[in-house]
């Protein structure tokens, strides 16, 4: 089937989409956009993260061609240059960071929640960060890293 | 168009249905993308209901509910991550009929209504009568899952499950109760301890008699003791629970007991503190 879709801000039409697979392997096989990392395929682990119509959602629960006609929004797509992201900054000034295949799903989680409450606490950093896992960090850095992204932002 | 293709697997947010399909285990002849039809989308109010849309989120039930349907948004909090509640629905946690659904026990325990159509017919089920099986409910090929019709609360409620973390697990064992304190009426819900979820009906009958013969709803005075653990007892006793990978059938029925004594010691406080 043909999908066609905004995706960071330019329309994209692909032809021969299989009928059942995911928006997640439509963004990494078909567009190449392999910041949005492919792990559980269940709704587990939140590395697949994205903006569906500016919805954080996992993006191998959604299907293919349930995103016709609609904006998608990939890490890739959240900034626009060579300077990263506040959230993408203060991951890497904390040290958030240990293998990286967790970040983008949790950078785009931590901005979601950012856009909704400006000044999170710990409480509410958990929350929002629940269902993305993290093997590496333990967390404690990535709590810091939203905490020092929102006071640059804030 | 559901009456033409009858073979489809009928999704909303796909948090359950993509899962199957993932891991192989589910390969439809279609995929029929039901959130793009308006009538199942919004939550409105009707005189002394409120009619949920199947197409509303968990996100938009706990924004939009927490009055009217004060259990069911506790049980949409507690529903997999904000990603996951973004996306799935009160019609698709339905639709998939598993006993470990957290929309189920809260929806039984408020006596809800769900409202199925097809081409010919639209048709009003309770909600104990939905679900006949483990992930097999009444619906028929060529029906969709159109609303939820339910009373909007009157009294406390309360939703409690069992996991291994507060976030993202399959419930253990859960309960829910509420009460209706203009009608006297106690309404239970058990999930994850049976093959289909199941209301206490025993515990709802001991509970109702009990506090309309002492007057209970007149003078909200505490429970005794004895009470809240017959309670308690007669909910673990309407459980059907099995061993299975996340819990034994003891420990469920166990469980139960605690979460229903809590919960209506936890619900009782609340309406004894209420101006009547």
């Amino acid at each position: 089937m043909k999908v066609t879709c905004t995706v960071n801000g330019r329309e994209q039409s692909v032809d021969g989409v299989a009928e059942f697979e995911s928006l997640l392997q439509f963004l990494r096989d078909h567009l190449g956009l392999t910041g949005t990392k492919n792990a559980c395929e269940q709704g587990e682990c939140g590395s697949c993260s994205v903006l569906l119509d500016g919805t954080l959602v996992c993006s191998c629960l959604v299907g293919a061609g349930q995103a016709e006609g609609r904006v998608v929004t990939t890490i890739e797509g959240i900034t626009d240059g060579e300077d990263l992201d506040p959230v993408q900054a203060a991951f890497v000034e904390v040290g958030a960071i240990q293998c990286g295949f967790c970040t983008p799903g949790l950078v785009m989680g931590a901005r979601d929640l950012l856009e909704r409450v400006a000044d999170p606490d710990d409480e509410e950093i958990r929350e929002a960060l629940a269902g993305n896992l993290c093997r590496c960090t333990g967390y404690q850095k990535i709590i810091d890293a939203v905490h020092s992204a929102a006071r640059a932002t804030f | 168009m559901r009456a033409e293709h009858e073979q489809a697997v009928a999704l909303q947010g796909g948090t359950d249905v993509y899962v199957e399909v993932n891991f192989g285990r589910l390969r439809p002849v279609s995929l029929l993308d039901l959130t793009r039809v308006d009538e199942l989308r919004g939550i409105a109010r009707e005189n002394g209901t409120v009619r949920i849309g199947a197409g509303s989120t968990y996100h938009e039930m706990i924004e939009n509910l927490e009055k009217d349907a004060p259990a069911l948004v506790i049980a949409s909090r507690t529903v997999g991550s904000p990603p996951i509640r973004n996306r799935g629905t009160i019609g698709g946690n339905l639709g998939s009929a598993s006993p470990a659904g957290d929309c189920h026990p809260p929806l039984l325990a408020a006596g809800a209504t769900i409202e199925i159509a097809s081409a010919n017919e639209t048709r009003l089920v309770p909600v104990e009568d939905f679900f006949v099986a483990p992930k097999r409910s009444v619906l028929r090929p060529d029906e969709v899952i159109m609303a939820v019709h339910v009373e909007r609360a009157t009294g406390p409620q309360s939703f409690s499950k069992v996991g291994v973390r507060n976030a993202m697990v399959i419930a253990v064992c859960s309960f829910a109760i509420a009460f209706q304190s203009e009608s006297g009426r106690v309404g239970t819900g058990i999930g994850s301890a049976g093959p289909v979820p199941l209301r206490a009906l025993e515990a709802e009958r001991f509970l109702e008699g009990h506090l309309a013969e002492s007057r209970r709803w007149d003078t909200a005075a505490p429970l005794e003791e004895s009470v809240v653990a017959r309670f308690g007892e007669l909910v673990a006793a309407g459980a059907r629970p099995i061993d299975d990978v996340r819990g034994t059938a003891p420990y469920r029925r166990h469980a139960l007991g605690v979460l229903a004594r809590r919960s209506l010691i936890w619900c009782w406080n609340e309406y004894a503190g209420r101006p009547r």
